[in-house]
């Protein structure tokens, strides 16, 4: 059943949702391989659709694989997934009285959990780079150009501090000039 | 009587965040001086104090910053039924921008111009994760052994479900603490929260999206 398939995977995701949603991009790529829900490519259009809209990378991510995948059932199935754990930690954070933020056990796991969120990044702009063949053995007019927008996207974010949403605005654009 | 007040809160609390709610671009620090001023400074549901408090706590607890907060404040003024309704609130408006963006998605797939558009796009996704990466890194990797675990945790999420790699991290914290503290070396735990995510712009991409 697809709907439980999509309302487990993104339930648990919301517990271990660290270091914002691009960290939570391995454990989508995990799932939708495993259950079959879309081709790489798609997964890589929806992470781009979700990081040019308002709200939180991770929910709006689980919103469009939900529908993608299931229709707005799906969609409606997958907010409520995501959203739910956050609703549970933080009614059970504040009714216990737990003081968190600067706890030594939690600075403690921190201090290994921040390291390895950056890891999940890392490990999920390979996979997408692999996947959309920005690494490649091939060289051609399109995977040579697909390097120069990489390296120019990367150079607005960092350098020219972009907004991201313009930087992917722009970069749609200049794919239309390029390869229609 | 009371009845009636309860639903009179709620529906404020709601309406609060659903106002907020669609500025979140690009990340929920975006959403900091909106909620000061629309949940301090003209509602005085809560100090100054209050908003830093949770923002921080936010960060800490799984999940994004924007949902977190939201529901934490809701969840001060009005209890679980006030955590439901500012998470809601916060929710629901980007629920429908995003649905209504997938939707018309679907609609002109197959369109060659849009094709085209996306096929630079995604290499441009490609850069903003590794955006994502280096802004978090810069927070995360502290020390040599904080360098270790992220070197050490690329190649092995080749391997194992990116789930039990968390945990691992958590633990090999926990471990390498101790073990330090055992060889009488100092660890700044403190060293990654210096920025001050309230003030700092730079501080809205890759922690707590």
């Amino acid at each position: 059943m697809i709907l439980w398939e999509l309302f487990h995977t993104f339930f648990i995701m919301g517990f271990v949702s660290f270091g914002g949603g691009y960290a939570m991009i391995p454990i989508i790529e995990t799932a939708v391989s495993d259950y079959g829900w879309m081709t790489a490519e798609r997964l890589t259009n929806m992470i781009a659709i979700a990081g040019m809209s308002p709200g939180p990378v991770a929910v709006n991510s689980a919103i469009l694989v939900g529908y993608s995948a299931a229709g707005i059932k799906g969609a409606l199935v997958s907010a409520a997934a995501i959203l739910l754990p956050s609703l549970i930690l933080v009614i059970l954070v504040a009714a216990l009285f737990i003081k968190l933020h600067h706890h030594p056990v939690v600075e403690k796991i921190f201090y290994g959990l921040k390291p390895l969120v950056t890891s999940l990044i890392i490990f999920a702009a390979l996979k997408f780079a692999l996947a959309n063949n920005l690494i490649t053995i091939n060289i051609s007019f399109r995977s040579v150009s697909l390097v120069i927008i990489f390296g120019l996207s990367l150079f607005a974010l960092l350098k020219l501090r972009w907004n991201p949403v313009y930087v992917i605005v722009l970069s749609g654009l200049i794919g239309i000039a390029l390869y229609s | 009587m009371k009845v009636k007040f309860q639903w009179k809160l709620l529906f404020q609390i709601f309406w609060s965040f659903f106002k907020i709610s669609p500025v979140t671009f690009g990340g929920g620090f975006a959403m900091i001086p909106f909620i000061i001023k629309e949940i301090v400074e003209k509602r005085k549901w809560l100090t100054h104090e209050d908003i830093t408090d949770v923002i921080a706590l936010s960060q800490t607890v799984p999940g994004a910053v924007a949902v977190n907060s939201a529901t934490f404040i809701g969840h001060r003024i009005g209890g679980i039924r006030g955590a439901l309704a500012a998470m809601i609130g916060v929710s629901l408006p980007t629920f429908l921008i995003v649905l209504s963006l997938g939707i018309s998605y679907f609609f002109v797939q197959d369109n060659p111009k849009l094709e085209a558009a996306f096929i630079s796009i995604r290499a441009t996704i490609v850069a903003i994760i590794v955006y994502a990466a280096i802004k978090i890194g810069k927070t995360a990797i502290t020390d040599k052994t904080t360098f270790f675990i992220m070197t050490v945790g690329v190649p092995v999420l080749f391997f194992i479900h990116p789930i039990i790699a968390i945990f691992l991290g958590a633990i090999t914290g926990l471990v390498a603490v101790k073990i330090k503290q055992k060889l009488g070396y100092t660890i700044d735990l403190q060293k990654s929260k210096n920025v001050d995510p309230t003030t700092d712009p730079d501080y809205f991409m890759g922690s707590g999206i």
